[in-house]
């Protein structure tokens, strides 16, 4: 009775030109031209595409939610980043 | 003065019975594919056929509500496509033809889409404005069609042994009904003429082409050309469209009349 | 189309207190739980189950409707009807997916679908008789179902909330489509309207049963509850339904099937008449009049498909074989 998994695959879609791909959700399929008929049949149901991508689930490289600390927090003090750490006075106008 | 308008009356009713069959070709597809619905192999195959099926019976109530206009009766989409007889439905047969196995399901649309994606194309130049607009929706929708039933069809010929001979099987069972593709009757002549008819006999070598091309790589052959059924144009028809009759007109034929 | 409760949770957990307030700690101050995030077992098995269950319903539930596919009266009604079965299959799909990310495949949940282990929205085990069913299901049943889903939306584990925000988007529809069939059977023959009432009659409690039976003080609901799986009681949610469904059945000129139903002004809602939960428990258990059916049914596609899923799985074995030694070939 048990049969061997098809693939899982990643979808991302591009709503509108002009937007970057944003995941939509997964589907199963055998190969990448069944993933993307799949993709499309699946998520673009209502217009809501232009563009699609799909990437093997497995193909994925994701980072560890145990590394979160390591990988996100270092950012977090380096506020000179972002452009409201300087004093510029009010006359200069938009900067 | 009489004359000139015995013409239109004419071809008004040659035009009718034009877009009145192409509309039948399409609802009667579209209700064996939907009969898929929640039977398919897999979720994501559910969803694609029910959207093909969704296609088809988008374009037989645009083709039907052309056809009421045209023949000025003030009978509607609903009125065409329920309240008929048998013998007047004008479909194609191998739109009638049972859903079989997947693989029967898929030999049919594929053969159907090989014939229609040149079809709407060429339809898109119709002198006719309504056919034409129509048809540059359709042709759209159908290469969508004949691109998935050809991937279908190349991973069950070049897949398991099973699954060859699934397709060798639906292939010869499909074959016979491939001819009436191409006729050219009366209707399809004056039409052609006109210049708002297509000229189906002249598709028959693209057809093939992608026919054969799809089932080369799919490790299939076309059967051999046999026999042809014919009858679908003038209403003679196999015994499958009495019982998607008897569905589809369920509700109208109960209820005569009513709105719903 | 789903809503009923969790049917059998066991939000049972071993892992030690530090943990486990820690996880505490990230759902009250509202964190959404991604799929690698460390999770209590107890919390990943609810959720398997529960959205495996939600699933599962979404899947049966194609059965009732899409029986009446072929029979829809007008081209417009069908092509509505076969759009909305379709969906159904969609949010199915949608939510394996979501429970796939906590580390059960799709195949594993159908296989305790198919085997009768895993349980679903016993609603769908109601048959669908004649054309006004369909509409009292769109209306009462998605209803029932978008009720519940909306405050899924918010649900703690970030891909079941995503895919209930993308189902919620899609069910607007259902419930129209519903109504809207009910509003033409309403406005139309004294048969048609008959027709109507005999609908509701049929769907009105079950519909209420879809909610599940009052939690009184289950540990497991509770635990849902604090974990923020679901953030309603079956109860409140029933009489928001109730409050939004019984204006609507005035506005068709329908009557609830309920002698007791009647507005309480102190509660701002109403006091409804008892649910027959025997009946829902009977029909959960198994024994509806659709319940083996639905099974079977859904089986014998599984069954006639596998030679189309194994054909297309040994096709793309084959390519990747042929890319290969072509690349061996090449070197
Ligand atoms: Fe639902
Ligand atoms: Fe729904
Ligand atoms: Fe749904």
């Amino acid at each position: 009775m048990s049969e061997a998994a098809m693939p899982l695959w990643e979808v991302f879609i591009r709503a509108r030109n002009g937007l970057s791909h944003k995941h939509a959700g997964s589907i199963h399929a055998t190969d990448a031209e069944m993933a993307l008929h799949a993709a499309r049949d699946v998520y673009t149901r209502r217009g809501e595409g232009q563009s699609i991508w799909v990437v093997r689930s497995s193909d994925i490289v994701a980072s560890d939610p145990v590394d979160k600390d390591m990988m996100f927090e270092p950012t977090a003090s380096k506020i000179y980043r972002h452009p409201t750490f300087y004093e510029i006075p009010d006359d200069v106008g938009n900067m | 003065m009489s004359g000139t308008c015995e013409t239109i009356m004419a071809s008004n009713q040659t035009l009718f019975s034009y877009v009145l069959r192409l509309a039948d070709d399409h609802l009667i597809l579209s209700q064996r594919l939907g009969e898929w619905c929640g039977e398919a192999p897999t979720l994501e195959e559910d969803l694609a056929l029910a959207n093909i099926a969704l296609d088809l019976i988008g374009q037989a109530r645009a083709l039907y509500a052309y056809a009421g206009q045209v023949e000025g009766k003030g009978r509607n989409e609903d009125q065409l496509a329920f309240m008929r007889y048998e013998r007047d439905y004008q479909n194609l047969l191998i739109t009638e033809q049972p859903n079989g196995d997947f693989a029967h399901t898929i030999v049919r649309q594929f053969f159907i889409s090989a014939y229609m994606d040149p079809f709407w194309r060429r339809m898109e130049s119709s002198k006719d404005e309504m056919l034409a607009a129509i048809a540059a929706k359709a042709s759209k929708e159908v290469t969508y069609h004949l691109r998935h039933t050809s991937e279908w069809v190349i991973r069950l010929g070049d897949g398991t042994r099973e699954s060859h001979e699934r397709m060798v099987e639906a292939l010869d069972d499909l074959m016979m009904f491939t001819g009436e593709l191409f006729e050219m009757d009366a209707v399809a002549q004056e039409m052609l003429q006109s210049g708002v008819g297509v000229d189906a006999s002249d598709l028959k070598a693209e057809w093939q082409h992608t026919v054969q091309t799809i089932l080369q790589e799919a490790t299939l052959e076309l059967p051999k050309a046999g026999h042809m059924q014919t009858g679908g144009r003038t209403g003679r028809h196999s015994e499958h469209l009495g019982h998607i009759l008897s569905e589809l007109q369920y509700m109208q034929r109960s209820f005569p009349g009513l709105t719903w | 189309m789903y809503s009923q409760g969790l049917i059998g949770a066991d939000g049972q957990t071993h892992e030690d207190a530090a943990f486990l307030a820690a996880f505490q700690a990230r759902i009250d101050a509202e964190q959404k739980i991604e799929p690698n995030d460390p999770m209590p077992e107890g919390y990943r098995k609810t959720l398997v189950r529960q959205i495996s269950q939600h699933a599962h319903s979404e899947i049966i539930g194609m059965q009732p409707e899409g029986n009446w596919i072929s029979r829809a009266p007008s081209l417009r009604r069908k092509a509505a009807l076969l759009a909305k079965v379709q969906d159904e299959g969609g949010h199915g799909l949608y939510l394996y997916s979501a429970a796939e990310t906590l580390g059960v495949s799709r195949e594993e949940m159908t296989e305790q679908l198919l085997s009768g282990a895993a349980k679903y929205s016993s609603i769908f085990n109601y048959p669908a008789l004649t054309w006004a069913d369909i509409g009292a299901i769109g209306w009462l049943v998605d209803g029932a179902a978008i009720m519940n889903q909306i405050v899924l939306c918010r649900c703690s584990y970030g891909p079941y909330a995503r895919a209930m925000i993308r189902i919620c988007k899609e069910e607007s529809f259902h419930q129209r489509q519903g109504y809207e069939i009910m509003i033409a059977l309403c406005n139309g023959s004294k048969e048609q309207k008959e027709l109507a009432q005999d609908a509701l009659n049929r769907f009105w409690w079950p519909s209420l049963m879809m909610f599940g039976p009052p939690e009184g003080d289950s540990v497991h609901s509770n635990q849902s509850m604090i974990w923020k799986i679901k953030r309603f009681s079956n109860d409140d949610l029933r009489d928001k339904f109730i409050n939004a469904s019984v204006p609507q059945a005035e506005k068709l000129g329908l009557t609830i099937p309920d002698s007791d139903l009647k507005w309480n002004e102190a509660k701002q809602g109403y006091d409804h008449g008892e649910i027959d939960w025997d009946e829902f428990w009977r029909v959960v258990k198994g024994d509806g009049i659709c319940n083996r059916e639905r099974l079977k049914n859904r089986r014998r596609v599984d069954r006639d498909g596998a030679w189309v899923r194994e054909a297309a799985m040994a096709h793309a074995q084959k390519r990747r074989a042929r890319m290969a030694s072509a690349r061996i070939a090449a070197e």
